[in-house]
């Protein structure tokens, strides 16, 4: 989208105060200081549900948030379509968990019944017999994103998304559930030349915090270069990476719940 | 009863033989459980013992409760210390039994009534979504609602679905009195139905998760009355329909030295002279305030019991600990955080964090980053805990100079190098909190469930 990049990069977060109950907002964050360590302006705009909003936006974020917020952001956003507009303009948007849900053409409400997501995605979500996938959710992304490196994060959703034929996944899951059928993420197929990218994903952590790569990946889609040429940041990094082995560490020793010790009077008093 | 203490008969304390010959089983097998639960070192043992009796007469609660005024404290924070400074403020006039020590679900409250004097009042702490239970249990009480807010990501625990059963049980079981938080929209929905109200203002600061109208499902916004005073009284109201901040009966404000005082309608102003620190804890003794005078007790007294509470379950507690001066705080959510930042020593003071995500904790640390940590910049802060590397990464975003340790005794003294007074802020979250009060205070450890508070 080089040909409208403007000299600050604009982030959009989408109603915090619907879809801010996981820390999700924690990626717009992220991503605006990885702009300013690397000395390039950023403006972040947040939108409060009521408030209208802007097409202009260079990356929007949508997090994830419970049932009854989710159904009206998506109502509230296909009135809007300003999220459609900035998209076919060339915008970027990283969306978690219902905001996954919401992007995908059609997800279910609170009693099962199919809701009208933005259709940004070919994905869609329903509900089944599973239990809700609540847990800790590692995926190794496919050969085709070198560089990404695993993904760590925590998943809580009761849904299972699927996908289309014009719709991919990151990769298969090698821990907890993603999207169902073994594999977590949506993204497009085919990425269209003049549109911009929609990533959706069921990590939260938040996903950016604990996945520097993915972070940069959205960033080199706003800025239209190779992730490998933006500036490293080795102190933030190595910090992360810390925190991924430990995490790593936790999944292997099968602590998918991220329980790192459970005694036995946890086990006895766990009912409470 | 304004200032004279009713006299209670105080015979025979522990004494349970006005109870049928089944609650006097169950509550016999209970402790014999707990007995056995406490050698086999599995905690104090007490919430154990509260379910084999509960299990064994179902209508245990309501049968203890039956003959006593009860009131109930229930919040997502500050329950166990509202709870303990209500009992300690209704002591001066009269006996009272409290579970004070965190065990809020039945099982616990089961347990500390058993062994009570019959005619001592229950000042209860209450798990959130245990307040129907016991309330139908108990019969007409004295309900006390500080806050609502988000906490434990992992539980799909909805905030809003906790106000609307609230309003929903508010609205059809009899209460005594509901004494309420004016500044907490959530708790407002929930308990404006109720009969007889008496709404507290008390200037609180978190809205972050409140800022969706429970009525209507608009904008709530929040100001300021006099904006030249931001630890004067706030108001709030939906931009999109009626619902608006009541008028309070009680409301927490600043006098001209700075000092806490609680207004009120019907009365002269209370200057608080509180231990305890941070402008919660004085919101919180505004709420016991108002509850206590409503339950017949003289304020004056009141205030004056309320100034000698030091450490509530061990939090607040000065410890020494590497010969380093450590202030306990405990914060388990966003807005718990949020209060326990405001409770810091002045800057640079540095700082010991420690986050874990067990089970009681959530096993879902991702709400870090609703805490304002950037509040923190210029000082240096340590991280401790299973999670530390998520508050480094955290911190490092925030821009907060840290490093991150393995121990109580290495983060402490990490901090301790930094600190010029030999002094050192600690703030922990549940679990995390609870493994550093074995370290230092085995004794208060020791008589708190683990198990029996999902938060506190």
């Amino acid at each position: 989208m080089a040909d409208t990049r403007q000299s600050t990069v604009g982030i959009v977060l989408l109603y915090p105060n619907l879809l801010g109950t996981y820390g999700d907002g924690g990626n717009a964050h992220v991503l605006l200081q990885r702009l300013r360590w690397r000395g390039i302006d950023a403006e972040l705009v947040t939108v409060d549900a009521g408030d209208p909003v802007p097409d202009s936006g260079d990356l929007y974020l949508f997090g994830g948030g419970e049932d009854g917020p989710q159904t009206e952001a998506a109502r509230a956003l296909n009135e809007s379509r300003a999220v459609h507009r900035a998209v076919e303009r060339g915008a970027t948007v990283f969306a978690v968990c219902a905001g996954l849900q919401i992007v995908g053409t059609t997800f279910a409400d609170k009693t099962g019944q199919p809701v009208a997501g933005l259709g940004l995605l070919d994905c869609q979500t329903v509900k089944t017999d599973e239990p809700r996938a609540v847990g800790e959710l590692l995926v190794d992304p496919g050969p085709e994103w070198p560089g990404l490196g695993r993904l760590t994060g925590f998943e809580n959703h009761g849904g299972r998304t699927r996908l289309g034929p014009d719709a991919a996944s990151l990769g298969p899951v090698t821990a907890g559930v993603g999207n169902g059928w073994g594999v977590e993420g949506v993204l497009p197929a085919h990425r269209s030349a003049g549109t911009g990218t929609v990533l959706g994903t069921y990590l939260h952590g938040p996903a950016l915090a604990r996945n520097p790569r993915l972070a940069d990946l959205l960033l080199g889609w706003v800025l239209d270069i190779d992730p490998a040429d933006l500036a490293p940041l080795d102190d933030a990094d190595h910090e992360a990476e810390l925190l991924r082995r430990e995490r790593f560490r936790a999944v292997e020793a099968g602590h998918l719940d991220g329980v790192a010790t459970r005694t036995m009077k946890d086990r006895l008093l766990r009912r409470n | 009863m304004t200032g004279a203490p009713t006299p209670h008969p105080h015979d025979h304390p522990h004494d349970s033989t006005h109870l049928p010959l089944r609650s006097r089983a169950a509550i016999v097998a209970g402790k014999t459980v707990a007995g056995a639960s406490k050698i086999a070192n599995l905690g104090s043992g007490s919430v154990i013992g509260g379910r084999v009796s509960l299990a064994l007469d179902g209508d245990l609660l309501a049968t203890l409760t039956r003959d006593r005024e009860v009131a109930i404290v229930s919040a997502t924070n500050g329950k166990t210390t509202t709870t303990h400074l209500l009992a300690t403020a209704l002591e001066r006039h009269g006996p009272v039994v409290s579970n004070s020590l965190g065990a809020n679900m039945p099982p616990g409250i089961v347990a500390a009534l058993g062994e009570a004097d019959p005619a001592a009042r229950a000042v209860l702490e209450v798990d959130e979504r245990w307040v129907k239970t016991v309330l139908q249990a108990t019969g007409p009480a004295t309900v006390l609602l500080l806050n609502l807010s988000r906490d434990q990501l992992d539980r799909s625990h909805e905030v809003r679905k906790i106000a609307d059963d609230w309003r929903a049980l508010l609205g059809s079981t009899p209460t005594r009195r509901v004494i309420a938080n004016a500044d907490d929209p959530l708790i407002v929905w929930s308990a404006e139905v109720a009969p007889e109200v008496t709404w507290v203002g008390t200037a609180a600061h978190w809205t972050n998760d409140a800022s969706g109208c429970p009525a209507c499902g608009g904008r709530i916004t929040f100001s300021e009355v006099d904006p030249s005073a931001p630890d004067g009284p706030s108001t709030w109201h939906c931009t999109q329909c009626d619902f608006t901040k009541p008028d309070p009966d009680w409301w927490l404000t600043k006098s001209a030295d700075g000092r806490d005082v609680v207004e009120r309608k019907d009365g002269p102003p209370v200057v608080l002279d509180l231990a305890l620190p941070g402008r919660v804890n004085a919101a919180n003794a505004a709420m016991v305030l108002a509850a206590a005078e409503s339950m017949g007790a003289d304020v004056e007294r009141v205030n004056a019991a309320l100034s000698t509470v030091t450490d509530v379950a061990g939090r607040y507690k000065v410890a020494t600990i590497e010969d380093t001066q450590v202030r306990m705080l405990l914060a388990k959510n966003p807005a718990g955080w949020q209060e326990a930042i405001d409770m810091l020593a002045p800057s640079p003071q540095p700082v010991v964090a420690s986050i874990n995500a067990r089970i009681a904790d959530g096993r879902d640390p991702s709400w870090l980053w609703d805490v304002p940590f950037e509040r923190l910049q210029g000082r240096f802060v340590v991280t401790l805990g299973e999670r530390r590397h998520d508050l480094a990464v955290r911190l490092r975003y925030a821009e907060v100079d840290h490093e991150i340790a393995a121990s109580l005794a290495e983060g402490v003294r990490l901090a301790s190098e930094r600190s010029g007074t030999g002094k050192v802020d600690l703030i922990a979250n549940y679990t995390a909190f609870q493994d550093y009060l074995v370290e230092v205070d085995p004794v208060t450890a020791d008589a708190i469930e683990p198990g029996g508070a999902a938060h506190g």
